[in-house]
């Protein structure tokens, strides 16, 4: 079997067959916790557990070590190298490589006693190409989960999209929200774009080298991305299948420039910006149906930019001009009821833009001009109170992760404009990508589709 | 029969003894006349050097007709040059500004109008540009805005809309490298590109 024909049977996030030990501790669900019980702030400590020394099963574990600790959820607890801190099995099975079907016996005082309330096991199991993952509950002396992962090369997409997805799961059954793992940040580099894991790894070419591409985007899947293609000074908005690499223009962006794309949550809307000689202006086009134009502002003396909807739909944050500088604005979808978003002292507030409604639509980021550079602002939808996030060198263009609790953004604070990814509870911050001149990143939600062959 | 062929070769025979001749021809040795020869010769030579002049005249005329075409067109093309170097001078902008600036920029506009008024024929695409500082996507339509603002001040002064494109590139495509204020500022402009009709451009009078 190979590894391609293994991966098409990829059966991910299921739960193996100790449901016995998963029978004692109930399913975890949101706002309940068993166990250990996660508090912003106060991070369980979490080990992953070393064991048999295989390749693939070492870069399963070094991509799970990687998305716990991106989380910013778990204090990732790293042990000496070499270490001979391994699962045990019972004695009956004790003699060769332990595997996830043995009688596991896990030694939680000693786990516990080096601070880890979570343990993560790496197994091979009796099916070739196989190996389970296997989570902990330390204090709890439980499994709390296993999941099994189908695949023989760690550098293969869809082995390390199927390991970032079992990573989020554990990170929902220790802290009751997924992590943000399985999911890519699209972002241009020297006019190309290009997709990378949040992990930063996986770095690929999406769109062709010598094309302009500019304000990328994705579909809800995480299927396609859709992005500006800059020809002699003109955009279209094309779409493009990630999976299958084919592209197409949205009919009516064929001409003029066109910019800015934003999708509805349902796939179904096609947002963007137009420039043209009547100004700057934001237009609504059924991409379901391949139909129906409608221009939503009329700006004639400001521009208008930059929407995003919200995750209900019903509503688009956006950019205008229309009180002289750049501030935040939002609509109804169809484009009625436009007012002022984010509040501004007129004259003294910074220019603001590139909003970016949060995945469940309590807030809104964007960057906005202080004392001449730009920073990155979120604001809370619900009381419009708005929280500054960055402070040293430009930082802009921000777009959340899945989890609502992550933002990537394009920062020179190394010199080199570079993508960057903040935890907005903590405030830690690390490098994303390390090409030359990156800029405009747009972060997926959680890949829901195969990826390709 | 017989006597047909007879008479047939009698007359055949006549024939060809009176073709043959009797006996030796006379043979005359006409005087030679030198001076008619001479005159001859000159009279040859003359024509041929008025036939030379005129072949020279006509080469030094048709010579002197290529160069003043020549120095038309060169001076045709110079005129081209120059007045496609003085549409296509970009103008500048402040910071985060599309309003034309009074003294140069205004000057170079116009600049452009009288050439656009003198050359019928002649189409335009202004580009706008901006400098790294503002919103990437903001940028954008600022270009836009900056394009505008000169087709704009162009059709108010009657140039056709028709004649004038507009387009924008952000700040995707800098001047200058470096980001400092002299990068910027030559960052912040329009840029002028003839489209149609620019073969052969008039230079507007006064200029």
């Amino acid at each position: 079997m190979t590894v391609r024909t293994a991966l098409t049977a990829l059966f991910l996030c299921l739960p193996l067959h100790h449901l016995a030990a998963q029978d004692t501790v109930p399913p975890v669900e949101q706002g309940v916790r068993i166990g250990i019980t996660y508090t912003p702030g106060l991070r369980p400590g979490l080990m992953v557990l070393g064991g048999p020394r295989i390749e693939i099963m070492d870069s399963i574990r070094a991509i799970l070590s990687r998305d716990f600790d991106f989380s910013d959820r778990f204090e990732v607890i790293s042990l000496p190298t070499g270490d001979s801190l391994v699962l045990g099995v019972s004695s009956a099975e004790s003699q060769g490589v332990p595997r996830a079907e043995d009688q596991l016996f896990v030694n939680y005082s000693l786990h516990a006693a080096l601070g880890a309330d979570y343990a993560v096991a790496v197994l091979p199991t009796v099916e070739p190409f196989s190996t389970a993952v296997v989570l902990f509950d330390v204090r709890g002396e439980t499994e709390r989960g296993r999941f099994e992962i189908i695949g023989t090369d760690g550098s293969d997409d869809a082995l390390r999209l199927s390991v970032h997805r079992v990573a989020d799961e554990m990170v929902r059954l220790a802290s009751g929200e997924p992590g943000y793992a399985a999911s890519r940040v699209l972002f241009v580099s020297n006019g190309r774009l290009y997709r990378v894991d949040a992990d930063g790894a996986q770095r690929t070419g999406v769109s062709d080298a010598g094309a302009r591409t500019f304000s990328p985007t994705w579909d809800p899947t995480g299927a396609r991305a859709i992005y500006t293609e800059l020809y002699d000074g003109w955009g279209r908005i094309v779409v493009h299948d990630i999976v299958s690499d084919q592209k197409r223009t949205v009919p009516p962006t064929s001409e003029l420039l066109n910019y800015t794309a934003a999708i509805s949550p349902d796939g179904t809307l096609l947002a963007f910006s137009r420039s043209t000689e009547d100004g700057t202006d934001i237009y609504r086009y059924n991409l379901a149906q391949d139909c129906c134009l409608e221009r939503l502002t009329v700006g004639r003396f400001s521009d208008n930019l930059s929407p995003t909807f919200s995750p209900d739909g019903r509503q688009l944050a956006f950019i205008s001009t229309r009180a002289g500088g750049q501030q935040v604005y939002v609509m109804s979808a169809d484009g009625t009821g436009q007012e002022l978003f984010a509040p501004f002292d007129y004259g003294v507030t910074g220019n603001s833009n590139a909003p970016e409604w949060s995945p469940d639509g309590t807030q809104v980021a964007f960057h906005r001009d202080v004392m001449g550079s730009p920073q990155i602002f979120v604001m809370d939808v619900r009381s419009r109170v708005v929280r500054q996030l960055t402070s040293f060198g430009r930082n802009e263009d921000p777009t959340w992760a899945p989890d609502g609790r992550h933002l990537a953004f394009v920062s020179n604070r190394t010199r080199r404009r570079q993508v960057w990814v903040i935890d907005i509870e903590s405030g830690r911050v690390r490098q994303l990508t390390t090409v030359g001149d990156a800029r405009l990143p747009a972060w997926s939600r959680r890949i829901q589709v195969p990826v390709q062959p | 029969m017989k006597v047909k062929v007879t008479v047939f070769v009698g007359m055949a025979a006549m024939i060809v003894a009176a073709a043959c001749g009797g006996g030796q021809p006379e043979v005359v040795t006409p005087a030679i006349d030198s001076t008619a020869i001479r005159d001859s010769i000159a009279r040859e030579e003359a024509r041929r050097r008025a036939y030379e002049d005129s072949v020279r005249r006509a080469r030094e005329e048709e010579d002197r007709l290529r160069r003043e075409r020549e120095e038309a067109a060169r001076r045709e093309a110079a005129m081209t040059a120059e007045v496609r170097n003085m549409l296509a001078t970009a103008i500048n902008f402040d910071f985060d500004r599309s309003a034309i600036r009074d003294g140069r920029d205004m000057d170079v506009m116009q600049s452009k109008l009288a050439i656009l008024q003198a050359n019928g024929g002649l189409s335009i695409e202004i580009v706008g540009h901006c400098d790294e500082r503002g919103s990437d996507e903001y940028n954008m339509a600022l270009g836009m805005r900056r394009a505008n603002a000169a087709k704009q001040w162009l059709v108010d002064r009657g140039i056709a809309e028709n004649r004038i494109v507009v387009k924008s590139m952000g700040e995707e495509q800098p001047a200058a490298m470096g980001a400092n204020e002299d990068a910027w500022a030559q960052n912040r402009r329009d840029e002028f590109t003839i489209t149609a009709g620019g073969d052969q451009l008039v230079k507007p009078a006064g200029m």
